[in-house]
Parts: C-alpha cells; structure tokens; sequence
C-alpha cells in the first residue's frame, strides 16, 4: 500500500503548483484577460484535487495507522562535496495533520475566494499567487531535509508578500508587504546560519538524521543551543512572534480571504510546525525550551492586550492571531508537541471561520472596516452572525467548541510541566480571560447594540460559494474538536497525568468571566473607547507597544539616513579626490609655461641662484 | 593538436564577424545584426561539439587545447584551452551575448555596424580570456576585451557616457598594468629559477617562489582580478559604466565581463600562488562580505534604477569572492554557480531598465511608479528576476548563495554571519525598485504622459521568459552545472596544500567540509 501510494505524494504540491503555471500562461494563448471562470475552475480546482488526494491518502492508509509513513525522493537535488540533498517527500502523522489543513480549509478558502473576489481585475492573478502559496505551503510540510523546507518557507513567505501588496495600486499595501517579507526574513536568515550550523555540526540536513543525531547529542551542547535559537529565529519570524511580530497586524492589507489562508490558518503557523517537526533537537537544549515558552507566554499576553483595544475588525483578529499562535509556542516550550498541533487545527479552522465571516461582513458593508461604525448587524446578517458567534466561541474556548479541547490540554501540560503552579500556565489561564473578553468584545460590537453609520448601508454580499464554506468552517469549529489527529508515534511523550478538578473550573472559568466582562463593558457603554480618550495605556496597547515606534527609531531611521548620507559613494571620494589633485598639479605646471621670455629668464636666473647657493652651502 | 581546432574557430568566427558587420555597414548598410546573430549562433554551434564532454567523463584535466608557436624567443605561444570551468564561462559568455543581441535588437540607430563590430570583438576577448592558457596571450585577450568595451560606453553610452567611460578605462588599464608588471616578474622569476622562459601556465603553476615574492605577485594579480569583479574599494567604476553604458553594453559588462575577475582569480591568482592565497584568505573574505554589505546598502539608497541593479552586482560578486576565497569545494562550487547565475539575472534586470527606458524615457524611481497597471508583462517579469535577485530558494541565485555562505561558514564563522545579513540587504534593495517602479499609482515622466508605452515585444518576451527558465533549472537542477565544474574546481584544490585555519568560536568535532582532495592532478595535465 505504501510503495503504490508514494508516487501520488508528489502531487499533492505538484497540483497546486500546475495550477499556478497554467494561470499564469492563459493569457500567452488568449492575449486577452480570460473569464473569470476559467480563473476560478484552475484556481480552487487544483487545490481542490490536492485536498482529495490528501484524504484519500489519508483515509486509505493513514486513519487506521498511527505509524505510517510515505516517502518519495523524485531527484537528487545537490551534491557537493559532502552536502547531498534529494527534492525528497516524506510524510508521517505530524505532516498528515498539517497536510489536512492546508489542503481542507485551503480549498473551502479558495472556494470562498471565487465568489469574494468576484469583479477585481486582477481575479487571475490572485488566484495564481494562492495557488503558488498552496504548493509552497505543502512542500514545506513534506519536505524531507531542511533545505528544502526552507525553499518551501521562502516560498509562503513570497506570496504572502505578494498578496498582502495584492492590491498594488496603493502603496500603503505595498509598504505593509515589504514591512512582512522584510522582518519575516531577519527571522529567515537567522534560520539559515542554523541550517549552517547544524550541517557543519552534523554533516548532514536531512531531517530525521539530524533529529536522531540530536537526540544522542550531549545535553545542553552549546552548538545544538545555538542552532536551535537560530531556528527559532526563523520561526518567530514566520509565525509573528515577539519580537518579530509587528508586521502581521499590517499584513492585513491584503484581501480578506489571504488574511485567513496565509495569516491564520497556514504559513504563520508554519514556525509552531518547524520547532514541532525538530522537537527532539528542541528537546536536547533546555535553554532552547524555555526560550520557546517564554516567547509563547509573553507574545500571548502583549497581542491579547493588544486586540483588546483595536478598532479594525481585521486588526483584533490578526492580534488575536498572534495570541494564539502564542499559545502554540507555550505549548512547544512545555512540551506538549500534541497540544501544539492540535491548537492549531483547530485554530485553523475557527480562525479561518473568523476572518471569512468578517470578509462577508467587510464586503456587505462595502469595505467598511472600523468596529465603531458597525453595530447591531445581528439582524442583517443572521447567517453572517451565527458564524461569527461559533468562531468567537471556539477562539475563547468555551466549553465544547473546538478550541476549548485544544486550549484545555496545552493548558493542563503547563500546569503539568512544573508540577503544579507556575508562571507558564498562569499567563496561559490569564491569556485565556483576555482572549474571551476581545472576542466577544468583537462580537458584541459587531453584531449587538445599535447601528452604527455603516451598517445602515448593509447589503448582505454571501452568495453560495461563500456559505458553503463558511457552513463547513462552523461545522469544523464546533465540533473538530473529536478531530484528535494521532500523534503519539511522532511525539514520544508521557501521557497526560491528573491535575486538580480546580484547575480544570479555573481554565473553563476564565473565557467565560472574560465574556461576562466583555458584556458589563459593552452595556455599560455601547461603543466603549470611541467616544472617551483613550488613557496612555489603551494607546500603549493600541499602537502593539510600541514596537514599530522603537524598531523605526533603532533600525529603520538609521539605516535609511545612512543610506542617504552615503548615496553618492563616499568611496568614490578618494578616486574623485586623486583625480582633483592631478588637475591641481596640471594647472600649476601649465601656468609657468605661458610663453613669456620674461618669466622664462626670471625662472631661470632664480634656479641657477638658488642651484649655485646649495652648491656654496653644502 | 592541428591549428584549426574548435576553440580558435570561435574566437576567429566572432573576429570576423566584427569586421564583417562594420563593413556592411559601410557598403550596405544594413545586415550588421544578422551578420552578429550568425556569428553568435555559429560560435555556439561550435562551442556545443563540446556536448560529449559534459557526459563523459575526461581523462585528462583539458577537453580540448591548442598550442602554437607565436614569440617562441620569449616563450610565448598561441596556447588556448577548455576545460569545465572554461565550458562553462564560454557558454555564459555566448549565451549572454546572443541574449543582449536578441534583446535590443532595435535599439541601436546610430553606426549601427560599428557597435556590433565592438559588441563582437568585446565577446571574442572574453572568449580570450577565458580560454587563454599563456599569460602572455590571457593579458593581450585581456586588453582586446577593454578597448570595443570602452567604445560601446563612449560612443553609444547615455549622458554622462564620457566621464565614465575614461574612469572605466582608467581603473582597468591601471589594475591590468600591475597584472602585466605581476605575470613578466613570475616569468623572470621562473626563468632564474629554473632556466625556463616561458609564459605558459602549466609550466608556471611548477614555479617556485619565495613567500615574499609570491605575497607580492598574489596581489598584483588580485587587485587587476578584484577591479573587474569588482571588490570594495575599487568598485566605483562599476556604477558610472553600468549606468551610462547602452542595454547591450550593460548588459555585457554585467554578465560576462564581471566574470572575468571571479574567472581570473579561480585560474590564476588561487592556483598560481596558493601559499599565498592561503594568507590572504582572511582579507579577502572580508572583502567580501564588506561587499556584499556595502553593496546592498548603496543599492538601497539610489534613486535611479539603473545604478541600483549596478550597485546589487557589487553584492552579488561580494558572495564569489568569499566563496573563491573560503578555499573549500563547496563554497567554490557556489562561486562559480553564482558567476552564472548573476549573469543571468543582471542581465535581465539591465535589459528591462533598458525597456522601461526606451518606453519611458527615464530611469529615475522618483518620475516612476504603478508600471504594473500600464505594462504587467514587463512587471510580472521584472518581478520575477528582482525576486531572484533577492535570492528566491528554487532559483540558481539562492543554491549560490547558500553554498558559499555554507562553504565560508567553515572557514570563517564571523565573516560569514556577517556576509548573511546581505540577504537581507537584498530583500531591501529588490522589494524597494519594485515598490517604487511597478507597485503604487500609476507615474510616468511629463515627456512619455502623451504615448502609452506598449507591453513587452514578443522577441523581448521571449529572450528573458529563456532566462527565467534558466534560472529555476538552475535552481531545481544545478547539478549538471557542479558536475562540470568539479574537475576544474578539484584541480585548483590540489594546489591548495595549507587551508586557513578557521578562526573558529565554536568547536565543531564533526565538522565534514570536505577539505581539497588531495590527488595528483598537478603536474600531470598535459593536453
């Protein structure tokens, strides 16, 4: 069964990736701009042929095996010296999971797509670019060596610039892509040196051998510290964490749809993936760990009080992103591997319901975006509503959504980790008030309260391709939950112990007395801080605390104003200066020889004198 | 060997080509281009009877070699040869040579003739060069290159095109003079060794030098070598040529003259004085990756366009001479892969300036923006190559990059750390012409608002749709490239009997770089 479905492998990403060529060529045989159509069908087509293919792998061979594994090696790659690396595909339980969801939720955002973007002139090419992104996102997850999943890495990160600038003709989207791929590859290059690292380390950046190797590796080996720091470098990058994380709010410029694809569901995921995929090397270096941990617990608090104050529909979701991916990282740091990818399943999907919801509600309000001029949308946009409400419910991990089945066992491995209180878990139960206190913050003042000036305008934009998605989301977000990939055979962990039934009350407490409180806000006051000043610290938490102000005044303004000092090549001086001073000495020369006798007999009588004096004196 | 072999064909073919065209230019006056496509296209017919090679697997170190008799009085003979390194810088060279041609096709209007006729004898010089086995031969092949290439500057060149074509000739003929003052000292100095007067290269790579000597002569070799490559501090030619040069020559100068430095360095200046090489190693990493840094910083600050992709080539060639210089199979595979693939990603952003210049009428980035609207298939293209350019994975960019930075890594911890925070650079060079150029509101100059600049031409389409496709072979499959080049690249190796120490920070047991294999290639090679 394995040998017969190996070659398939290969075209999961192969499919995507056709898809992008063939979108990308039709207007080489027309000239013309093709319907849309024809866009449409080879875009969420391809994509949708991947995911069927993905699930009938994984329901042929993966459902009733926990320890299957596929691989396929399709060429060598590189062999230099004693660097050997194959365009190799291999595929375990941890891949399957991640496969499913880039596939899944890839194909319903797609199918969503179609009926969102519906009318923009640049319908072929969006759709090129998320085909690109799907191919890339899927070689990443399979790749066998680390080389190639960076090439899957620097892939998903180039068309998230691409699609975050989609709309090209304001250049503020342009700033906000090149502010993504720029800081995004800070992390990346800090990613590379480790994949240097560990080859000159290891001799090898195959991933299994060097997780083996890591793993017999002597505890805390410096060398094994450092590269794991610098592959967490590259995944807080990728996955918005502190303190690469301020270029994931203004990556909402992009269309609402890539919001959910690339900034939710996949590629910011792809960090918490990265350090899953290296766990035993994570594993080796305690330091590396909890580096891990406090990176999750404080990038989870800063964003969670960050969305608390937003006024931009997108902008509490993308902050609420990072807050959670957050929590993915906590639970990397604690070693809950199981935990982690189960979060961002389930992430995948109520977020994505949560981003595609709000691009229904954007477009009915003719791109309306402010939170302040929405209001009391409940009755016009029921269906809307009742998606909405499903997805802030499972993000605050009430009770039998989705995301409280997750939540709760990062949750219960925190509290596990140290045996009982601790700092790790308290931030997770502390996250975990903020995060239910900002998503129904959203969700009332969206959906509850009074019309604001936009929403009498409302027009409901959901047509069915847009429905049939958003039905499968809330359906995934409610109940995938029962959806417990099985990862034991990949992650080697003890099994989950007893904690205290008071652990358990306090994590279901805490989401819901958040949402008790987002209410007594929000009845209290029906559109809390609009009318009042904000206080310092709501500004603080506005404007992500200040990072950009600091990276602007630290990086950004040095680097830019060296630049302009040193426009015209301050090297250049030197040769500039040569050339100066022989036109210099020119002059002088030619001026003695102006052609008259007078001067030459002056000249003439002060050299033999001063000649005739040196020859007294000496 | 007889006289009339492949290797003098092509250089003759491409000569007279030159002549050729100029003088139906004169008694025609038309026909210079096709005359020059046929040449081209003629030359790489005869350079593809090498095609056995590539599969094979060559006995001796040369493919194929010529050796005539020219000043036997001072041991000096028409000595030409091919080996896999030589292949594939004739290949770069022919290839980019029917691209610039292909590409501005209609741009040339004045003495049409007389630029193919420098165009041509510019290609026959590098193909000198690059073949040349005498050092006699290589300096005279060196200096035929300069004088058409200086030409193409001066005469067809854009508004400041005097000034720096006399600083382009300025700072080659000055390095080239040390070059010559470094090859006739090494011929004396063997001669009095050993009572040999000779220029030949594989009798000098036997010559035995003081430390002293040797460091001295290294230097003057590597400052001509450093010129053309060109390596902080002697690279301000560089942005004044590329800029007021015409496409073509642009594109040329880009393409495959640069390569000629990293070429030089790789056959002459590391094998002939390896001890020496070996001492300098450590500056000239720093070299490079200052670079590589500094490149990309002044790419950032330009306001034309043109200068930009001219600066990105200072970093880009920062990355070959680290990788030449980290003394190791990898990271030299990654310099000779990164040669190749700057000349085809440079060459192509230098013809798409050119494009947008013909259309437009400027170059400058503040007259300039939302091109895309108005010309997507000359943006999505330009798109792709400022892509590459920033070291896209899957493009034959980033496999250079990423070996050499692999390759140093093992010599010099730091110096490679630092030469890394380039890719950044890059990504801020390469993501701001875009912005600038093709992302935005729609702005053109005031003179082009009255004509819509027309989208790219199918001939102009093609010829860079060829590089594209290029570039992503070479990035999914550069191994036949590695394949070709390792006996070449092995060969250097041998001669490098003491590496650097690696000034390393980090201890690493198991460190599996492979070192030079140490075989006996060298005394061996005859053809």
């Amino acid at each position: 069964m394995q040998d017969f479905f190996a070659p398939f492998l290969a075209w999961i990403p192969l499919l995507p990736l056709l898809g992008f060529v063939l979108l990308i060529a039709l207007p080489l045989f027309h000239l013309r701009e093709p319907p849309e159509a024809v866009s449409a069908v080879v875009g969420v087509g391809s994509v949708c042929l991947s995911a069927l293919l993905t699930l009938l792998i994984m329901w042929t061979l993966f459902l009733n095996n926990p320890s299957a594994v596929l691989q396929v090696s399709l060429w060598q790659w590189l062999k230099v010296g004693a660097l050997q690396l194959g365009f190799d595909f291999y595929l375990d339980w941890l891949g399957m999971a991640m496969l499913l969801v880039v596939t899944g939720v890839g194909f319903l955002i797609h199918l969503y797509s179609a009926g969102y973007m519906h009318g923009d002139d640049g319908y072929r090419r969006y759709f090129a670019y998320l085909n690109l992104f799907v191919g890339a996102m899927l070689i990443l997850v399979m790749a066998d060596n680390l080389l190639l999943l960076y090439l899957g890495w620097e892939g998903v990160g180039l068309c998230s610039y691409l699609l975050i600038g989609f709309w090209y003709r304001n250049s503020a989207n342009g700033d906000a892509a090149r502010k993504a791929f720029i800081v995004t590859r800070i992390g990346d290059t800090a990613m590379l040196l480790g994949l240097i690292l560990l080859f000159s380390q290891f001799g090898t950046l195959s991933i299994r051998a060097l997780n083996t190797a890591a793993a017999s590796a002597p505890a805390n080996n410096l060398t094994v510290t450092l590269a794991a720091l610098l592959l967490l470098g590259g995944a807080v990058g990728k996955s918005a964490q502190l303190p690469l994380q301020t270029w994931l709010p203004d990556a909402m410029a992009g269309p609402t749809p890539v919001s959910a694809l690339i900034h939710a569901a996949t590629m910011v995921t792809a960090g918490v993936y990265l350090i899953a995929r290296m766990h035993p090397l994570f594993n080796a270096s305690e330091t590396a760990m909890s580096a891990v941990g406090i990176v999750g617990a404080l990038t989870l608090l800063l964003a969670g009080f960050s969305a608390m104050v937003q006024s931009d529909i997108k902008r509490v979701l993308a902050y609420s992103t990072i807050s959670q991916i957050g929590y993915m990282f906590l639970a990397l740091g604690v070693g809950a591997w199981t935990g982690a990818i189960f979060h961002l399943m389930t992430h995948a999907f109520f977020k994505a319901l949560l981003f595609l919801s709000a691009g229904s509600v954007i477009l009915s309000l003719h791109h309306e975006q402010s939170l302040f001029s929405m209001g009391g949308l409940r009755r016009k946009l029921p269906f809307t509503f009742g998606c909405f409400a499903i997805g802030c419910a499972s993000l605050a991990a009430l009770p039998f959504t989705a995301g409280f089945y997750s939540k709760d066992q990062i949750l219960l491995k925190a509290w596990e980790y140290q045996g009982g209180f601790n700092g790790i878990w308290f931030t997770g139960i502390l996250g975990a008030l903020i995060t239910g206190f900002y998503s129904f913050r959203l969700l009332f003042l969206v959906f509850f309260g009074n019309d604001g000036p936009a929403s009498a305008q409302c027009k409901d934009a959901n047509n069915g391709v847009m429905t049939l998605p958003l039905s499968v989301l809330a359906v995934l977000a409610l109940f995938g939950g029962l959806l417990t990939p099985p990862l034991q055979r990949v992650f080697t962990q003890a099994p989950a112990g007893h904690a205290p039934l008071w652990v358990e009350g306090v994590a279901i407490a805490a989401p819901i007395l958040g949402l008790a409180l987002a209410w007594l806000l929000f009845r209290h006051n029906t559109s809390p801080m609009e009318s009042r000043g904000k206080s310092a610290l709501e500004k603080l938490w506005f404007s992500g605390w200040g990072f950009d102000w600091l990276y602007h005044r630290l990086l950004v303004q040095p680097l830019t104003s060296l630049a302009r000092i040193n426009r015209n090549d301050i090297l250049n001086s030197i040769y500039n200066g040569t050339a100066f001073i022989c036109r210099q000495l020119h002059n002088l020369l030619s001026t003695s020889q102006n052609g008259l006798i007078r001067w030459y007999i002056a000249s003439f009588t002060c050299g033999a004198i001063i000649f005739l004096a040196l020859l007294v004196v000496l | 060997m007889t006289p009339f072999s492949t290797l003098p064909a092509i250089i003759a073919i491409l000569f007279c080509g030159g002549i050729l065209a100029w003088l139906s230019e004169r008694y025609f006056n038309r026909g210079s281009r096709q005359i020059s496509l046929i040449s081209l296209s003629v030359a790489a017919a005869l350079l593809a009877t090498y095609w056995p090679h590539l599969t094979d697997s060559p006995t001796g170190v040369w493919w194929d070699s010529v050796q005539i008799n020219w000043i036997p009085r001072f041991g000096i003979s028409f000595s030409l040869a091919i080996d896999g390194l030589g292949f594939l810088m004739l290949a770069l060279t022919v290839l980019m040579g029917l691209f610039g041609l292909v590409v501005t096709w209609r741009d040339i209007r004045f003495r049409r003739g007389f630029f193919y006729f420098n165009y041509l004898w510019t290609l026959a010089g590098v193909v000198g060069v690059f073949t040349a086995i005498d050092l006699f031969l290589f300096f005279f092949f060196w200096e035929v290159m300069l004088l058409p290439m200086l030409f193409l500057i001066a005469v067809w060149g854009y508004e400041e095109r005097i000034p720096a074509a006399i600083k382009f000739f300025i700072f080659t003929q000055a390095s080239s003079l040390l070059m010559l003052l470094a090859i006739v000292t090494l011929v004396y100095l063997h001669y009095s060794a050993s009572g040999i007067l000779t220029f030949n290269y594989r009798e000098l790579l036997n010559a035995q030098l003081t430390p002293g000597n040797a460091y001295w002569l290294m230097l003057g070799f590597f400052i001509a070598f450093a010129v053309k490559l060109p390596a902080l501090p002697l690279h301000t030619w560089l942005p004044d040529a590329h800029t007021q040069a015409p496409t073509a020559g642009s594109i040329l100068l880009a393409a495959i003259l640069l390569k000629t430095g990293a070429y030089g360095l790789l056959r002459f200046t590391l094998p002939l004085f390896p001890e020496a090489s070996a001492a300098f190693a450590p500056v000239a990493m720093s070299i490079g990756a200052a670079s590589i840094i500094y490149g990309a910083l002044l790419a950032f600050a330009q306001q034309d366009m043109k200068r930009l992709v001219a600066y990105s080539s200072v970093s880009h060639m920062g990355f070959v001479l680290l990788g030449l210089y980290a003394m190791n199979t990898v990271a030299a595979q990654g310099a000779v892969m990164q040669m190749i693939a700057h000349g085809f990603s440079t060459a192509a952003l230098f013809s798409l300036v050119g494009a947008i210049q013909k259309r437009l009428n400027s170059r400058d980035m503040a007259q300039l923006g939302g091109l895309w609207s108005s010309l997507p298939k000359l943006s999505a293209t330009a798109l792709f190559f400022a892509v590459a350019s920033l070291g896209m994975p899957g493009l034959g960019n980033f496999i250079a990059e990423f070996l050499v930075l692999l390759g140093s890594f093992d010599s010099n911890h730091w110096i490679t750390a630092i030469a890394a925070t380039g890719l950044i650079g890059a990504a801020l060079y390469a993501l701001l012409m875009m912005q600038r150029v093709f992302f935005g509101g729609l702005r053109t100059p005031e003179d082009a608002q009255t004509r819509s600049p027309t989208d790219l031409k199918a001939r102009e389409f093609l010829a860079l749709i060829s590089l594209a496709a290029g570039l992503l072979l070479l990035g999914l499959r550069p191994q036949v490239v590695f394949d070709i080049a390792q006996p070449a690249i092995a060969r250097t190796g041998t001669l490098h009997k003491k590496a650097p120490t690696a000034t390393s920070q980090i201890s690493s047991p198991k460190l599996r770089l492979s070192a030079w294999p140490d075989t006996d290639h060298r005394r061996g090679n005859s053809p």
